[in-house]
Parts: C-alpha cells; sequence; structure tokens
C-alpha cells in the first residue's frame, strides 16, 4: 500500500477536525488552569495531564489503525462482557469522586469504565443489527437491542452517574435512523412534553385540560362516526402518565435533582445555590462578547468562578476568551464532523460499518449538544464532557477509541465482507 | 429517509445553539453588565468633601482626618486577645462580641472593627498594629468645624441610609451624604464625583490585579469649595447676643437678599454631630423640648407676626387708596369694631393719628379701620379678602421664599375659603379684624419677617433670601438674582418709611438709636398661647423688631425674634440695633446696652409653664 493510498482511505478532513478540537481543548485548558509562576508542562496540573492524554491518544489512534477491523467486530461481544463485569466491580470497588462510584485507579491515573463502555456498545449493537436475520421491525430483535443499550445504563445510573447514561440514550437514537417503527419516537416525544407540562403546571389543571380537550375531540368523534376508543386510550394513558411522573418528581426525587430542573425552567431562580454553576458560566459568555477577551484574559476564569471550568465547563472558557467567534468556530467544526460522518455513513451498503459510525456521530452529537445546552443554560446540569475538549483521560481516550473505529470502519468502504 | 432526518436535527440543534449564543454574547453582552459580576471588585475614590467659607472667606466648616481600624477575620491570628484589646482600650468581651460580629459580616470581605479613631490614638496603634495580622487601618475623613454657631444652617453629613441608597444609583452603602442644612442642599457640589477602580477578584475575593488594565476605571472629580453670604463674625456676635433668651435674628442685606446672620437660640456645637458619638448626641439635642436647639426657629418657627404686619396693611391701604398720608382717624383706648366687640389700643381718648403717628404710635384702631374699609371696598368680604391676600402673598408670606436651606415652614395667610369653612360662611371684615393687627390665623417665619423689612427697604421688590454667594468655579441657582416685585407702587413705600424711621426716633423704639446711623423699624409685641394638659394658656408675648439701616441707603435689613419677651422695645428692638451697628460699624460703642442684653435671661420665663400650674405673664 503507497502511502498515497492511505490518504485516500481514511477521512483526512475528520481527522483534522478532530486535531483542531483537541487543539483548542488544550489552549483552553492551558488558560483555564493557568497560575502565573507555576510550570505548566507538568504532571501535576490539569495541561502536563491532558497533553499525556493527547500524546497517549495518538498513539492508540495510530495502533488501532494498524489492526484489522474484522478483529474488533469478532470480539465485540467478549468486550462487551468484559465491559459489564467491569461496570459490575466498579459499583463494588470504585473510587468514589464526587458522589459517584465510576472510577478505577491505577497509579494516580483513573479510569472510568462508563467512558470505555460506549465504543464497545457501538460495536455490539452494529453487529448484531448487521446480522441478515435482525430487521428491528421484529419485536424480538427490537427487545434484543433495547437490552443491549440499558444494561450498561442501569449500571451507570447505579453509580449514579446520570449525565454518562444520558449519553447512552444516544443509541435508541440510532435504532430509530436505522429503522426502528416510529411508534417509539413519537411516545418518547409525548413523553418529553408531558414530563416538561407536568413540571411546569399543576398536575390537576393538565389532568382537567386533556379530560376537557378529550370530552370536546370526542364529541366531534361521535358527530362524524369516527371510533372512540383510540382517542381514550390515548388520553386515559396519559393522564397515567402524568399522574406518575407527578409521583417520580415529587416523591422520589431530591430537591437537589428538582432544583436542577426548576433552574432551567426558570421556576426558581438562584444565582447564589445550584444556579450558580450557570450564572457564573453565563456570565462568562456575555462577557466574551463577539471577539472575546483574549487568551489568559478572561476575567470569570482567571478568577476560578465557574466551577469544573477546565473538565464540563471548558466552554465557557472558549466564550469568555474567544467570544462569539470562539464558540461558532466550535461549534461549526463539531457539526461539520458529525454531518461528515453520517454523509459518510450512508453511502456505506455494509450494515455494519454504517450502525458503527452512526452510534459514533450520535454519541458525538448528544455530547456536544447536551454539554453546551447545559453550559449556555438552556439544560439542566449533567456531568457530560465536551469530546476531545474537555479535560479528563477517559473521556479523551474513549472518544478517540470511537473516532478510530470511525477512520478505520469507514475505510472499508470499497470492500464489501 | 430517515439518515435525512438525522442530519436535519443535528442542523437544528447546532442552529438554535448558534441563536442562543449569539444572543448571549452579542444581544446581552452590555458593558455595565459584566462590570457587576462577581469576578470584579470596584474600589472607589472619594474627592475630598468642599470647604465652606464665609463672605468674608473665613474658612467655617474643612476637613480632617480619622482613622478606621479595619478587620479581615480570616487573616486574624490570635493566641492572646488580652493584649490587643488593651492596645485598642476596651474591655476583652467587647473585643470577642465585635470579633464574632466582623465574621458572621464575612470571614473574608473587610469590615470596620473600630471607627473613628483620632489622630493621637492612631500614633499609638501603628507603632504596635504590625503584630496582628489580619488587622489595618484605614484612612477617612469628616467634618471639622472652626466656630461653634450655625450649627442648623450648616447641617451635617452622615451615612447614607437604605432608602438612599435604592432611590439614588450614586451613593453605595455606608457612604457619607448631607444629611441637614446646607451640607443637603449643596450635597452634589460639596461631594464631587467618586471614582472607581475595576479590579479582578478570584472566587475567594482575593484581588488578583485590575481589570483589563483598568480601561473602565474613571478617576473622581474634585469637589467645589463654597462661599457663604453669612458673615460668621457677625453670626457669633448674635449668638452672644441671644445668650440665655430663645428666639432667632435674620439679618439680610437687601439689595441681594443675601442672609448675613441666621442666628438660633439655643445654640450647639456643630462639630458633636459628627464622628462616634453623633447619633446619642444628636438624640439629647432632638430630646431638649423646651430649648429645641434643634429646631431652626428663624426659618421653621411659625408664629403671629404682631404689629409689624400692620406696615403691609397700610400699604395695601394706600394702594387701594383707603387711605391717604393725610388721613385722621380717632380713637379712644381702642375701639368697637363690632356690637360689643371692643379692640383695645394704648392711644389716650380722642387721639387723632394720621399715618405718620400711627406707625410711630402703633396704633391698633387706624390699622383695624384701614384692614376693615380695605375687605369692605370690594363688592363683598369674599372677594375683599382674597385680594388682601393677593397683596400679602406678593411680600413672600404665607408660602416658602425659597431660600436654598432645606428646612422651612410655609406660615399661613388666611383666604376667603379658610373663613367659609371656619365660619360656615358667615363672617365679614369685623369677625376677621385680628388680621389687621398680625394676630389672629397670620403665621409668618422670621425670615418672612426679616424679608418684609428688605422688602421696604428696597421699596417694593426683594430677591429670594439665600446663604450661598460663590460656588467654586460654578455660578449660584439664577432665581437668588431674579427680583420678585410687590403689588405695591414704589411711592407708596416713602411714608411708610418715614413712619419706621420716626419709630426709632420719637416712637415706640426710642432706646435703639445709634448715633450717626438713621434707622428705620417696626416693633411687634405677639400674644401666644400653649397647650398644657389640654388646656390652652396664654403665654408672655414674644417680642419682635423688624427693620432696616442706614434708613436712606439700606445695607443691612433685619428680624429680631425673642420668644415670650414681652413687648417688642424690650428686646428685639435694642438687639437689633446692636446687630447693626455691629455689622455697618464693625464694633459697638454703647457697652451699656450690650452688656444688659448679654446678661439678659429669660430662663425663669421658659420654665413657668413646666413649673408652675398658675403662673403670671407680661411681667
Amino acid at each position: 500500500m503507497s502511502r498515497n493510498l492511505i490518504l485516500e482511505k481514511f477521512d483526512l478532513l475528520s481527522i483534522i477536525l478532530v486535531s483542531i478540537l483537541t487543539i483548542s481543548g488544550l489552549i483552553n485548558i492551558y488558560s483555564t488552569t493557568y497560575v502565573s509562576d507555576s510550570v505548566m508542562f507538568s504532571l501535576t496540573n490539569p495541561f502536563g495531564k491532558q497533553l499525556l492524554f493527547v500524546f497517549f491518544s495518538a498513539a492508540l489512534f495510530c495502533i488501532i489503525l494498524f489492526f484489522k477491523g474484522k478483529l474488533f467486530q469478532q470480539y465485540s461481544s467478549l468486550m462487551y462482557l468484559f465491559m459489564t463485569i467491569t461496570l459490575i466491580l466498579v459499583l463494588f470497588f470504585g473510587n468514589e469522586i464526587k458522589g459517584a462510584s465510576s472510577w478505577f485507579s491505577f497509579f494516580g491515573f483513573s479510569f472510568q469504565p462508563s467512558e470505555f463502555m460506549k465504543p464497545v456498545t457501538g460495536l455490539v449493537l452494529a453487529k448484531f443489527l448487521s446480522n441478515i436475520h435482525s430487521d428491528l421491525k421484529r419485536t424480538k430483535v427490537q427487545l434484543y437491542s433495547f437490552i443491549v443499550v440499558f444494561i450498561p445504563i442501569l449500571l451507570i445510573i447505579l453509580q449514579p452517574d446520570p449525565g454518562t447514561a444520558l449519553i447512552y440514550f444516544s443509541f435508541f437514537f440510532v435504532l430509530y435512523i436505522v429503522g426502528l417503527p416510529s411508534i417509539y419516537m413519537n411516545l418518547f416525544i409525548v413523553s418529553v412534553i408531558l414530563f416538561l407540562i407536568t413540571i411546569l403546571f399543576d398536575m390537576n389543571n393538565i389532568i382537567l385540560f386533556i379530560s376537557v380537550l378529550t370530552g370536546l375531540l370526542g364529541l366531534i368523534f361521535l358527530y362524524k362516526k369516527i371510533k372512540i376508543g383510540r382517542l381514550l386510550f390515548l388520553s386515559i394513558s396519559s393522564i397515567i402518565f402524568i399522574i406518575f411522573i407527578d409521583f417520580v418528581y415529587n416523591d422520589i426525587f431530591e430537591q437537589r435533582h428538582r432544583d436542577r430542573f426548576e433552574v432551567v425552567l426558570g421556576i426558581t431562580e438562584d444565582n447564589r445555590g445550584i444556579g450558580y454553576n450557570t450564572n457564573q458560566s453565563q456570565l462568562a459568555f456575555k462577557s466574551g462578547g463577539f471577539s472575546g477577551e483574549g487568551f489568559l484574559n478572561g476575567s470569570q476564569t482567571k478568577g476560578n468562578f465557574v466551577p469544573e471550568q477546565h473538565s464540563d465547563y471548558i466552554f465557557a472558557t472558549i466564550g469568555e476568551e474567544w467570544g462569539f467567534i470562539g464558540t461558532f468556530t466550535i461549534i461549526l467544526v463539531y457539526t461539520l464532523l458529525i454531518m461528515r460522518m453520517i454523509n459518510r455513513a450512508n453511502k456505506h451498503r455494509n450494515i455494519f460499518n454504517k450502525i458503527f459510525i452512526y452510534s459514533v456521530a450520535s454519541i458525538f452529537f448528544f455530547q456536544f449538544s447536551i454539554n453546551v445546552s447545559m453550559v449556555v443554560g438552556i439544560f439542566p446540569t449533567v456531568g457530560i464532557p465536551l469530546p476531545f475538549i474537555s479535560y479528563g483521560g477517559s473521556s479523551m481516550v474513549a472518544s478517540i477509541l470511537l473516532f478510530a473505529g470511525y477512520i478505520k470502519f469507514d475505510s472499508y468502504k470499497k470492500e464489501k465482507w | 429517509m430517515r439518515d435525512k432526518f438525522f442530519q436535519i436535527v443535528v442542523l437544528i440543534i447546532s442552529g438554535l445553539l448558534i441563536i442562543k449564543l449569539f444572543d448571549l454574547q452579542i444581544i446581552k453582552n452590555n458593558s455595565s453588565d459584566f462590570l457587576e459580576r462577581g469576578s470584579i471588585q470596584k474600589i472607589y475614590e472619594f474627592p475630598e468633601r468642599g470647604y465652606i467659607y464665609d463672605r468674608n472667606n473665613k474658612l467655617i466648616v474643612s476637613n480632617e482626618p480619622y482613622y478606621d481600624l479595619m478587620i479581615i477575620p480570616r487573616d486574624v491570628e490570635l493566641n492572646d486577645s488580652t493584649e490587643i484589646s488593651k492596645l485598642l482600650n476596651i474591655p476583652i468581651h467587647t473585643f470577642n462580641t465585635k470579633f464574632n460580629k466582623s465574621r458572621i459580616f464575612s470571614n473574608v470581605k473587610p469590615s470596620v472593627f473600630m471607627s473613628g479613631i483620632t489622630k493621637n490614638e492612631f500614633a499609638l496603634l501603628q507603632e504596635k498594629l504590625w503584630k496582628y495580622s489580619g488587622f489595618f487601618i484605614q484612612k477617612n475623613s469628616k467634618r471639622k468645624y472652626n466656630y461653634k454657631t450655625a450649627s442648623n444652617i450648616l447641617g451635617y453629613t452622615s451615612e447614607v441610609n437604605s432608602y438612599e441608597v435604592e432611590s439614588n444609583p450614586y451613593y453605595k452603602a455606608g457612604e457619607m451624604i448631607g444629611r441637614q442644612g446646607l451640607e443637603k442642599t449643596y450635597e452634589v457640589k460639596l461631594r464631587g464625583k467618586k471614582g472607581v477602580k475595576y479590579l479582578q477578584k478570584d472566587k475567594f475575593n482575593r484581588i488578583i490585579g485590575s481589570y483589563n488594565n483598568g480601561i473602565y476605571d474613571s478617576s473622581y472629580v474634585p469637589a467645589k469649595n463654597i462661599k457663604l453670604t453669612l458673615d460668621i463674625e457677625l453670626q457669633k456676635y448674635g449668638d452672644s447676643l441671644l445668650k440665655n433668651k430663645f428666639g432667632s435674628i435674620i439679618a439680610i442685606e437687601p439689595k441681594t437678599g443675601e442672609i448675613l446672620a441666621l442666628v438660633n437660640s439655643p445654640i450647639y456645637d456643630p462639630s458633636i454631630l459628627v464622628g462616634r458619638d453623633r447619633s446619642s448626641n444628636y438624640n439629647t439635642l432632638k430630646l431638649d423640648s423646651i430649648g429645641k436647639p434643634l429646631f431652626e426657629r428663624g426659618l421653621q418657627g411659625q408664629y403671629p407676626p404682631g404689629s409689624t404686619f400692620k406696615l403691609i396693611n397700610a400699604l395695601i391701604g394706600l394702594q387701594e387708596k383707603i387711605i391717604d398720608e393725610k388721613k385722621t382717624i380717632r380713637c379712644d383706648y381702642g375701639h368697637f369694631y363690632a356690637k360689643n366687640s371692643f379692640m383695645k389700643c394704648h392711644c389716650d381718648e380722642g387721639t387723632y393719628n394720621n399715618l405718620n403717628t400711627a406707625i410711630y404710635n402703633s396704633c391698633n384702631t387706624y390699622f383695624a379701620k384701614v384692614y376693615k374699609e380695605t375687605v369692605d371696598n370690594q363688592t363683598s368680604s369674599k372677594i375683599g379678602l382674597d385680594k388682601w391676600k393677593e397683596y400679602v402673598n406678593s411680600f413672600g408670606m404665607g408660602n416658602y421664599l425659597g431660600y436654598d436651606h432645606p428646612t422651612g415652614r410655609p406660615g399661613f395667610i388666611p383666604s376667603s375659603n379658610y373663613y367659609d369653612r371656619w365660619y360656615n360662611k358667615s363672617w365679614r371684615a369685623s369677625t376677621t379684624i385680628s388680621n389687621s393687627i398680625g394676630q389672629g390665623e397670620i403665621l409668618s417665619t422670621p425670615i418672612q419677617m426679616a424679608n418684609l423689612a428688605a422688602t421696604i427697604a428696597n421699596k417694593g421688590w426683594y430677591i429670594a433670601p439665600h446663604f450661598v454667594k460663590e460656588i467654586e468655579n460654578d455660578s449660584i441657582d439664577s432665581k437668588f438674582k431674579e427680583v420678585k416685585k410687590t403689588l405695591i407702587d414704589e411711592k407708596y413705600y416713602d411714608p411708610i418709611i418715614k413712619g419706621m424711621i420716626d419709630v426709632v426716633e420719637k416712637g415706640t423704639a426710642t432706646n435703639s438709636k445709634i448715633k450717626d446711623i438713621l434707622i428705620a423699624g417696626k416693633t411687634g409685641t405677639a400674644e401666644n398661647f400653649i397647650k398644657i394638659d389640654g388646656v390652652r394658656k396664654q403665654l408672655t408675648d414674644h417680642s419682635i423688631f423688624i427693620g432696616f439701616a442706614p434708613a436712606d441707603n439700606p445695607k443691612i435689613a433685619i428680624c429680631v425674634f425673642i420668644e415670650n419677651g414681652y413687648w417688642g422695645t424690650r428686646w428685639a428692638a435694642p438687639i437689633s440695633s446692636l446687630i447693626m451697628e455691629k455689622y455697618l460699624k464693625g464694633s459697638v460703642s454703647r457697652n451699656w446696652l450690650e452688656s444688659y442684653i448679654k446678661d439678659g435671661n429669660l430662663n425663669e420665663e421658659y420654665l413657668k409653664p413646666y413649673k408652675y400650674k398658675n403662673f403670671k405673664i407680661n411681667e
């Protein structure tokens, strides 16, 4: 294989885009954790560590490209089993960091199994669905796919790490893209809407409203001689669902969970307590303005006002120091990268490649959009890092594994196997 | 189909995020908002408050430094608090309470631990304070008064209250504001404009440098010094004359409306309303219900003007052509103004008074008849009285004069509506006859009476009295240059002034003549009452004098008002003449009169209603 062929084979544009994201991540982690008169290139501070993770990930990326793609496909079930056991073990033997036992620690480095489960789940799902007998119209296939996704979700929720668990819902999105019946999507959308209005308005009022609406529609249906069975079923099940949500929200959720929703929905305003992160990061965006305050000059960043700013809230640094130009560019790069992946996946005839690439794109899309929404204050606070940019070894390595998978399987376009 | 759906979702979400960021970073990005956020600390720099001078450039009010001991509880490392509490000269338990209090306020923010440390205490502290971390000294500035007078005129400064902080965005908690007197009126000029520095903080509130190299910083605008119209020496002389008497002296330069002196007795030292003991001293002054030192009689006291008001009635009579100089009116120890209603007068039986003799003998009958005819001159008493009121109002009576001091009362001149309500519409000129001699419903403040003297001196006009002559690099309010005319023609003032000269030359106030200086004046004696336990009791009359000098070229117009001083000639007239002599000649030659006045003591008179159940008045 000549050099030119390699370059032609791999999606160079995506590699460039990911490199841009990684480098901008390094720059902003440097700025966020910058302390004058201390050595930044040292493993004792986040920037030094991140630099190490980046080199490690780059090496890993190259190594993976030399493996045969089929190997990952063959051992995917084994890896899934191994990771599932790891996720169970971490519940008992993991290190508790910030209230969640999601971590194993070795030699000063922490390792987060829930991050590495992502590519593995993607592989298993792609392998199962690429089987000639797997038709998503069949309930059995639907059930199996759901189980594959729900096992990690359950184990991660138990840690508890709702943020990471949320990312696994991106696989349902993939399932929908590749042919899950639309009833599931419709149910999901209706549930979200019902959930939101239950929080925003009083439960009794909504039930009354639905009843009146059903009554009116029922009269029209009767007049027009349409069967009202479905209408009744729909309204009764929504009412039951609302009562269920109300119960879960008020009696099972703790106040801190409710607070997160209520701050985003504007029900409560609390800029010192629970809303502090969001308020401080919004101030960082505002002070950044159009062109930003400049590298190392963000006043919110310098003052260290935004908690977790080098990891989950790194986007606030970009907003403050590089302004709208910076945030716009980063969103543009992510969008380009994800669109590019979907585009290339669309052209694949091999189902495995297609589904795996969709999974990678979907995971990146979920992580990026939820993270940005949370940092700008339109989504409740959850711990989700920005892929390639946020500080964190596990996140970095897992993202690179997903990306390497994409590059590898994408390169098999011409080979039909 | 659904792969397109994926791409559309990605594009929509990315678009929404960009819109949200555009909203945050470009639409909601306004500079004042982001300067308010937590990471930036504002440090203010205050210009020194403006000085106050008198008309002869004598420094009345300046500033002196004082020191606050500040504390940052987090930085305090104390093994033994006995030593430091000894150094601060406070008991150890006080030290501990204060320390806990500041800790509750904030562990990391500086707060005042001990306020108002004097220069001497500071010198002592400074030597030893380095031993105690977490304490430091902050220099401040407070008002310094060089004269123990004019306290109510100058007013005082104190910390802004929460209402002021809310209603005026300039002030922040803990800053000083002119609270009363001229400090309040000229607050904006005297304070200047504070400067601001923006400092970058970290989340532990530690300052880590200047924000954005100081591009938003502004430096302060210096305060302006002001020069008063007061003659502080005359003011002090007035204080000495009013010793042991309650009352006020107001001297005005008629041509300009400049207030030369506004003496209020009893006096207090303005410097007691500064610094650590301000509030307790203020309460002591406030609780003095007999002397009422905070009550500025000259501006706030509303009294019947008594016989001095006859001058206005005479002028109205002349203008309305009820009388001329020659017309005479008979008086027999007084007269019946209505059936069974007799008004007493001190004229002998069968006295015929013309305008001149009526003024210098202060004949009640004469002015009662003039007033009655003035009111009856119109088609109804109602119209007549309102016309009369219009004339009186044009002298600045019955309303605020518009001077530059925040306190004051409007006085009262009754209107026909007032009597309609009071007498259920059945009243006539004779019903309101007391108005003719400045008793009854009429109320005026001493400054209005002084302004009346100035108006007559000017023959029909006045400029609103005021306290400020010049403001550094600025001009005074244009209303203090505006001439206000009365509704009386200039020619009618001549016979009035003639009468007023005769008051001193051969009338009721002959004891107040000054060698070489012709004084025009009018005495007044005002009946007054007090309610004790719900019972109305008459007190000794107020002694009043208004006048101006020299009569041919007036340089000073005056009103002296002595509470319960009995008749006008007893106290008010001689005090006026002494003030005039002091101002016009620079010194007083009539030492016997001066010491008689200075020794005069009315305290027994003021205590009568509180000491005795039954007491004699006018003795």
